[in-house]
């Protein structure tokens, strides 16, 4: 096994990782040697293609397919360099202010976030598109919430130079979203960070990382990385996590030394999603242009969030209930369909954690409370009604049975969507928000302090969406960003003192 | 890679494939190869008992119609076949309905992410994005103002 000697290792390079990699990279003038571990590959500009099926399996983790323990809903996330801040859709909101309060946890304040969060939507270009640039999706989306007196609200987006391609899940095509990868990590590297990308964390020991170091494989996408394949430990005086809620989690599952942490996997959750397509009797733009614009917040009171959202034939074919004749002539009517994307927001309950099997793997447990069904239910209902109003013909709703609705049946929606109906494993369920595992809170009923600290280990930090105590009920990387501003804050204040 | 996983059950697999997307019928064998291979190329990432599951689950559709329908599922006409993955899909037990998703998710995922059927389809997202469809307006930025608000710039 090769050895290193680094002071901080950084594993993972997302929103986490990334941030932590540019604000520790100041140290690296004092002398302070710094390495960010990345499962996935680096791709090159030219690599990012857009094909639905490559750039899935190129980016995402098991293609983005990972399934929860009883298979009922699939997990999609980042592993590449830049982690999942290469897949998402730059959509750029700060946590609310409730939200952080409800976490409770001591020594974190709205305002500390807030100001952090502001600092990163600056660095990362975050404005408004153009409403030039808005594609019909969005307006039809904009003028159904104006009919039914839902408040339609635009998403701040991290983009720079946006051509609209449609396909940010996919990794963008045009270098335009300002993820970790086109920010942080560079600023980071031009400082003089080094980053082995293709290395797999195994373990960690006392001040000590294991890992595998992948070879390139004929056909597969991105550089090889800088380090020879095998195993290698690197022992450092600081290890910061960053492999997200699930990496980070099984990684410390995992590891002998720090497995026995109290709490540790608890308090997952992951705002589960449906996508809910309707069909209008005219063909749309809805594959070009930036696909999530607007969204509707009923967070608070009714438990979940609308956003639009515009997937590609594989994802749109999955997630339409049911087969056959009905399912290919929904799929046929692709130029004319509209999409809207529900999200529950979900509450952190015993049960719903994450374990790792014999072989180390993570397992995700989950289950749906009576809550986030009727979260989802309601937000179903609610979507049906805008696309009705904004001109459809027919709605696919999950949980009604048959899921396609017509435009003559839309008076009787609360009769057709209805709880009952809500059957993991017929329907398609699918999460990209995973958040907890670590969460930050007080010694003995939490894995980490405000500051990532993980209780009993001084040497070890944590600093991605697995500090959450609980949901954020918006899309977490703006608040990742800020959380690892904090961990980094203070692992230089620790390292000066 | 053709058949790694599927060989022992190709009949069924593609008797499933034409009753849950019935455009697969007329495939021909160029286009089956194709389905095959993208649905292995898949497979042969996940683990192996994953792709026991499929395999066992793909025996059970096979021989579950015999007991109601006299027939192997292969051999059902499409109305039968149909039926049987309804109530596959219907079942009380979550273990079928999820085996049923599954199959169900590789079959599109065989058929939709082939370049041709998307383009059948009228999918046309292109990295050109809107120079593709119409030449795109002027700037119009929309800077967020980081006190809270949004200003035009």
């Amino acid at each position: 096994m090769l050895t290193h000697d680094y002071d901080v290792v950084v594993i993972g390079s997302g929103a986490g990782g990334g941030t932590v990699a540019q604000e520790l990279a100041p140290m690296v003038a004092q002398g302070v040697r710094i390495l960010v571990l990345e499962q996935g590959a680096r791709l090159e500009d030219d690599e990012f293609t857009g094909g639905e099926l490559e750039m899935s399996a190129a980016l995402y983790e098991d293609g983005g397919g990972f399934l929860t323990a009883d298979g009922t809903m699939t997990l999609a996330f980042g592993r590449a360099y830049g982690g999942s801040t290469v897949v998402y859709t730059g959509t750029s909101l700060v946590a609310p202010d409730r939200v952080i309060r409800e976490w409770c946890v001591s020594g974190l304040e709205f305002p500390d976030i807030e100001r952090r969060s502001r600092k990163f939507m600056v660095q990362n270009d975050v404005h408004f598109l153009p409403r030039v640039l808005l594609n019909e999706n969005n307006k039809l989306f904009v003028a159904g919430c104006a009919r039914v007196g839902a408040k339609a609200e635009q998403f701040p987006l991290n983009l720079r130079g946006c051509k609209g391609s449609s396909l940010c899940n996919l990794g963008c095509p045009n270098a335009a979203k300002m993820g970790t990868h086109r920010v942080q990590l560079p600023n980071a590297e031009r400082a003089g960070v080094e980053v082995v990308t293709r290395a797999e964390a195994l373990r960690l020991e006392e001040r000590a990382v294991v890992v595998r170091v992948h070879e390139k494989k004929d056909g597969e996408k991105g550089l090889p990385s800088g380090w020879a394949p095998g195993e290698h430990r690197i022992t450092a005086r600081m290890i910061v996590s960053c492999g997200g809620s699930i990496g980070t989690s099984a990684l410390l599952l995992r590891s002998p030394v720090t497995k026995g942490i109290p709490r540790l996997g608890e308090r997952f959750t992951c705002h589960p999603a449906h996508i809910l397509v309707a069909e209008h009797d005219r063909p749309i733009t809805n594959d070009v242009g930036h696909p999530k614009s607007y969204y509707v917040d009923r967070a608070e009171h009714e438990g979940y969030v609308l956003e639009t959202c515009m997937y590609f034939p594989f994802v749109t074919a999955k997630n339409l209930t049911g087969f056959g004749r009905d399912h290919s002539t929904f799929m046929r009517a692709f130029p004319r369909l509209q999409m809207i994307l529900v999200l529950a927001c979900d509450k952190a309950v015993s049960g719903n954690r994450i374990t790792v099997d014999a072989a180390g793997r993570p397992v995700v447990h989950y289950t749906f409370t009576p809550e986030v069904i009727r979260s989802m239910v309601s937000a179903t209902r609610m979507s049906a009604r805008i696309f009705f109003a904004a001109g459809a013909r027919r709605v696919h709703a999950p949980s009604a049975d048959p899921p396609l609705i017509e435009r003559e049946q839309a008076y009787r929606l609360d009769d057709l969507v209805v709880e009952k109906h809500f059957t993991p494993g017929r329907l398609s369920i699918s999460a990209a928000h995973m958040m907890g595992g670590c969460a930050m809170g007080a010694e003995g009923s939490a894995v980490t302090d405000s500051r990532g600290r993980v209780y009993g280990m001084p040497w070890l930090r944590v600093a991605d969406s697995s500090l959450f105590p609980d949901s954020v009920e918006v899309n977490p990387y703006l608040t990742v960003m800020a959380l690892a501003d904090r961990v980094a804050e203070g692992v230089r204040e620790d390292w000066r003192a | 890679m053709s058949g790694l996983v599927l060989t022992p059950v190709r009949a069924t697999f593609r008797a499933v494939a034409e009753t849950v997307v019935p455009e697969t019928a007329t495939l021909d064998a160029d286009g089956w190869r194709e389905m095959h291979d993208l649905v292995e190329g898949a497979l042969s990432s996940r683990p192996e008992s994953v792709r026991r599951q499929l395999v066992t689950f793909l025996r059970l559709v096979e021989y579950l119609p015999v007991a109601r329908h006299f027939h192997r599922f292969s051999r059902l006409a499409p109305a039968s076949r149909t039926e049987v993955l309804s109530r596959l899909e219907r079942s009380g037990r979550l273990v079928l309905r999820r085996g049923m998703w599954g199959v169900r998710t590789l079959v599109f995922l065989g058929y939709y992410t082939r370049p041709a059927v998307q383009e059948a389809l009228g999918y046309r997202a292109h990295r050109d994005g809107w120079s593709t469809r119409r030449a795109p307006a002027g700037p119009d930025i929309v800077a967020i103002d980081t006190d809270g608000g949004a200003r035009g710039s």
